[in-house]
C-alpha cells in the first residue's frame, strides 16, 4: 500500500492502462509539460511521449471530435476538459455525438473513450470554473458517469473506464486533488457501476458522492459521537450505471435516506435515486426522503458564501437532528 | 471545357464510366426517394443533393476501401458512392428493418462502417473535429488512409468548423475538408452571411492552407483535386481544404420550395447538370452510346430492385428500441 494524493491517482491509472495498452492515447489542454494545470497528469509525457499524449488548442469541439473519431477507429482516447464547466462548449459532441453514435447506428459503432474533467466548488473560482455538473451527464442516455471520492477509487475507476467499451465521463473533484489516501501496489482495476458502503449504521443512510463522501463521513462521526445516531454512508461513485441495489439494501436496514450532493437542486441526482427508492422501497421507510443540496443558484465565490452555498458536515448534521428522529 | 479530350487523358474510359455510374445511382436513387416521400413512403424529412452529384461521385472515385466518409444530413450520396447498400439506404428513408441504422437513424443519419461511411452528422460542423480525430487515429496507427470531410457552405461559419481544421492543421492530419457550395446556407443566400466571396476558400489561408477551388459539377475535376489532395494527404503532407461550387436543383428539405431563389437562376444552373455535362463528356471521348445508355439503364434497374426490396422489408421490431446503447447490446443504467 502507498500513500497517493487523488492527483497522482489520476497520472497513476493512466499510466498504468498506457503501458498496458498502446491504443490509449491522451489529449487535453495544457496535459504534456504542464503535466495539466491541477498536476494531475504530471511525467506522463516524459513517459509516453508526444504522439500519445498531446496537447490541444484550447477547442474543446476539436478536443472530444478528436477523441471520438480516434474511438471510432480503434483508439481508446482519454480526452481532458479542464473544467467542468467547459463541458458546455462542446456539449454538442458530448450528447449528439459520442452518446448518440452506437444507438443511432445500431452498433455500428463502439466508443471506448473517457472524458476526464474537474468539477466542483470549494476553490473561490466563481461560477464559470467551480461548477458541479454531473447532473448533466447523468440526463444523457449512452454516457456512463463516474466521480470518484479517494484516491484508491480514482485509480481503479479510471483504470475500468479506460477500457470500458463505452464513453465515460469521469468526474474529478478539484477539491480533493491534494487529498490523501491509501492505494493498493500493482495493477488497479476497480467496477463502474458499483457504490461503496463505507460505514455501517443503524438508523440513516447517507448517500453522497465526490467531494459530499468526506463531509457525510464527518457528519455521521459526530452524530455519533454527539448524538448517538448511527449513520451509514454510501458512496455512490457511479450514476451511470446505478447501484441501486447497494443503495436498497442499506435503506431497508436503516428507513431513512438523505441524500447529499453538490450540484444544484433542480434534477440533480440525488432527486433520481430518491424517485426511485420512493417508487420502489416505498414501504420500507419510516420518513421522508430528505435531499441536501446547495440552492438553485450559481455557485458563488466569496468565502463565506461559497461555504455556506456548498453543503457540508455541519449541515448534514443539523438537517439530520431536525428531520430524523 | 473544349479541350476536354487531350485534358482529360490521365482519367481514363474504366474510371470514366465508374464516376458516371456512381453520378447515375445518385441521381436516379435521390430522386426515387422523392417520389417515395410523395407516396408517403418516406417519412420525417430528407435533404436532396440532387446536381451536387458530381462532388459524392468525383472522390468516391478515387478513395480506397478503408477511407473514411464523413458527411452530413445531405448524405445519401456520399454514403452511397462508397458501397454502401441502396437498399439499405432508401429502406433507412422508409423507416423499413432493412435500413443501414434498422430504422434507428433515418435519412439525416446514414452510416455503413464496413465502407467506411462514418456517419452522416445532422448537427452543423459536429463533424469536422470527429473526421479529423479519424485522420489522427489513421496517423497515430500508421495506416496510409485518409478521412475525407464533406459539409455545406453554411457550416464555414460554426466554430466547429475553426476549430477542427486548425487542430488538423496543426498536428497535419490527413483529412480533406470538402465545402460543398451550394450558394444557400438552407434558405438564406450564403454571400449575405459571410464577408468574403469564398465561404471556405478564402478562410484557408488562416489555417496556412491552400485556397483551392473547384468546379463542383465537373465529376472529372472534382476527380482530379479529390485525387491530388488525397496522394498528399497519404504522404504525410497534411490536410486540404476545397471549395466545391455547385448548385442544389431543390429546397434545403422537403418542406422547401426554394421560393427564395432569383427566377431564372435554377434554369441558368440546370444547364450545367452535371450529369448532362458528363454525358456529353463520355460521347466526346468516344464512347459509344450504347455503352453510355447501358450504364444507364443498369443504374435504373439497381434503383427499382432496392426499391422493391426496401417496400418488401418489415418495419424494425419494437424490442430493438432498447438495445444497442452500450457495447453490451444493452441500454440498462442501473442494477
Amino acid at each position: 500500500m502507498a500513500e497517493l494524493t487523488y492527483r497522482d491517482a489520476v497520472a497513476e491509472a493512466i499510466a498504468q492502462e498506457m503501458e498496458r495498452d498502446k491504443n490509449v492515447v491522451f489529449l487535453g489542454e495544457d496535459i504534456a509539460e504542464a503535466g495539466g494545470v491541477f498536476k494531475a497528469t504530471v511525467g506522463l509525457l516524459d513517459k509516453f511521449g508526444p504522439t500519445r499524449v498531446r496537447n490541444t488548442p484550447i477547442s474543446e469541439q476539436a478536443i472530444l471530435g478528436a477523441a471520438m473519431g480516434a474511438a471510432m477507429t480503434g483508439l481508446r482516447p482519454i480526452a481532458e476538459i479542464m473544467f467542468s464547466d467547459f463541458l458546455a462548449v462542446c456539449w454538442d459532441i458530448v450528447v449528439n455525438e459520442i452518446a448518440k453514435a452506437r444507438y443511432m447506428t445500431d452498433g455500428q459503432f463502439t466508443m471506448p473513450l473517457v472524458i476526464r474533467t474537474a468539477n466542483g466548488g470549494g476553490s473561490r473560482f466563481g461560477s464559470q470554473h467551480s461548477q458541479s455538473v454531473e447532473n448533466w451527464a447523468m440526463a444523457v442516455p449512452g454516457l456512463k458517469v463516474v466521480a470518484p471520492s479517494t484516491p484508491a477509487d480514482v485509480k481503479g475507476l479510471l483504470a475500468a473506464a479506460i477500457r470500458d467499451p463505452d464513453p465515460v465521463l469521469f468526474f474529478e473533484h478539484k477539491s480533493l486533488y491534494a487529498t490523501k489516501g491509501e492505494v493498493p501496489d500493482g495493477e488497479l482495476v476497480d467496477e463502474i457501476g458499483t457504490a461503496k458502503v463505507l460505514r455501517k449504521g443503524d438508523d440513516v443512510t447517507i448517500v453522497a458522492l465526490a467531494a459530499m463522501v468526506p463531509q457525510a463521513l464527518a457528519a455521521a462521526e459526530r452524530l455519533q459521537q454527539e448524538d448517538g445516531v448511527s449513520a451509514t454512508v454510501v458512496d455512490v461513485r457511479s450514476l451511470v450505471p446505478l447501484d441501486t441495489q447497494t443503495i436498497f439494501k442499506e435503506v431497508q436496514n436503516t428507513g431513512r435516506l438523505v441524500t447529499v450532493e453538490e450540484n444544484p437542486r433542480l434534477c440533480g441526482w440525488g432527486a433520481e435515486i430518491s424517485s426511485i427508492v420512493a417508487e420502489e422501497l416505498f414501504y420500507d421507510l419510516d420518513g421522508p426522503i430528505i435531499r441536501i443540496t446547495p440552492p438553485h443558484c450559481p455557485i458563488p465565490s466569496a468565502d463565506e458564501l461559497e461555504d455556506h452555498y456548498l453543503p457540508n458536515a455541519n449541515r448534514i448534521v443539523e438537517t439530520i437532528r431536525r428531520e430524523v428522529d | 471545357m473544349s479541350n476536354d479530350k487531350i485534358e482529360n487523358d490521365d482519367i481514363g474510359e474504366e474510371k470514366r464510366l465508374e464516376i458516371y455510374r456512381l453520378q447515375l445511382e445518385c441521381r436516379y436513387m435521390e430522386k426515387r426517394a422523392y417520389d417515395l416521400f410523395l407516396q408517403n413512403l418516406v417519412k420525417g424529412t430528407s435533404h436532396l443533393a440532387l446536381g451536387q452529384e458530381a462532388i459524392a461521385a468525383g472522390f468516391g472515385a478515387v478513395m480506397k476501401k478503408d477511407d473514411y466518409t464523413f458527411c452530413t444530413y445531405r448524405g445519401h450520396n456520399h454514403t452511397l458512392v462508397r458501397g454502401a447498400s441502396m437498399t439499405g439506404i432508401l429502406g433507412e428513408l422508409m423507416g423499413r428493418e432493412c435500413g443501414l441504422l434498422h430504422g434507428k437513424g433515418g435519412s439525416m443519419h446514414l452510416t455503413s462502417v464496413e465502407h467506411g461511411a462514418l456517419g452522416s452528422y445532422a448537427i452543423i460542423g459536429a463533424h469536422i473535429p470527429i473526421a479529423a480525430g479519424a485522420a489522427w487515429s489513421a496517423q497515430y496507427r500508421g495506416t496510409d488512409q485518409v478521412s475525407v470531410c464533406f459539409f455545406g457552405d453554411g457550416t464555414t461559419n460554426i466554430g466547429a468548423f475553426h476549430e477542427g481544421i486548425n487542430m488538423a492543421a496543426v498536428w497535419k492530419l490527413p483529412v480533406i475538408f470538402v465545402c460543398e457550395n451550394n450558394l444557400y446556407m438552407e434558405y438564406t443566400p450564403i454571400k449575405d452571411v459571410i464577408p468574403v466571396e469564398h465561404p471556405a476558400a478564402d478562410r484557408a489561408a488562416a489555417y496556412g492552407l491552400d485556397k483551392i477551388i473547384v468546379d463542383g459539377n465537373d465529376a472529372d475535376d472534382v476527380y482530379r483535386t479529390a485525387a491530388d489532395a488525397i496522394a498528399k494527404a497519404r504522404a504525410g503532407g497534411g490536410p486540404s481544404l476545397i471549395e466545391a461550387k455547385t448548385y442544389r436543383h431543390g429546397g434545403h428539405s422537403r418542406a422547401d420550395p426554394a421560393s427564395y431563389r432569383p427566377k431564372g437562376e435554377l434554369e441558368e444552373w440546370l444547364k450545367r447538370d452535371p450529369m448532362d455535362l458528363y454525358r456529353g463528356r463520355l460521347a466526346d471521348f468516344g464512347i459509344a452510346e450504347s455503352i453510355i445508355s447501358q450504364l444507364e439503364e443498369d443504374a435504373m434497374a439497381v434503383v427499382d430492385q432496392a426499391t422493391e426490396e426496401a417496400k418488401a422489408s418489415p418495419t424494425p421490431s419494437l424490442d430493438a428500441i432498447e438495445t444497442n446503447l452500450w457495447a453490451d447490446g444493452g441500454s440498462s443504467w442501473r442494477n
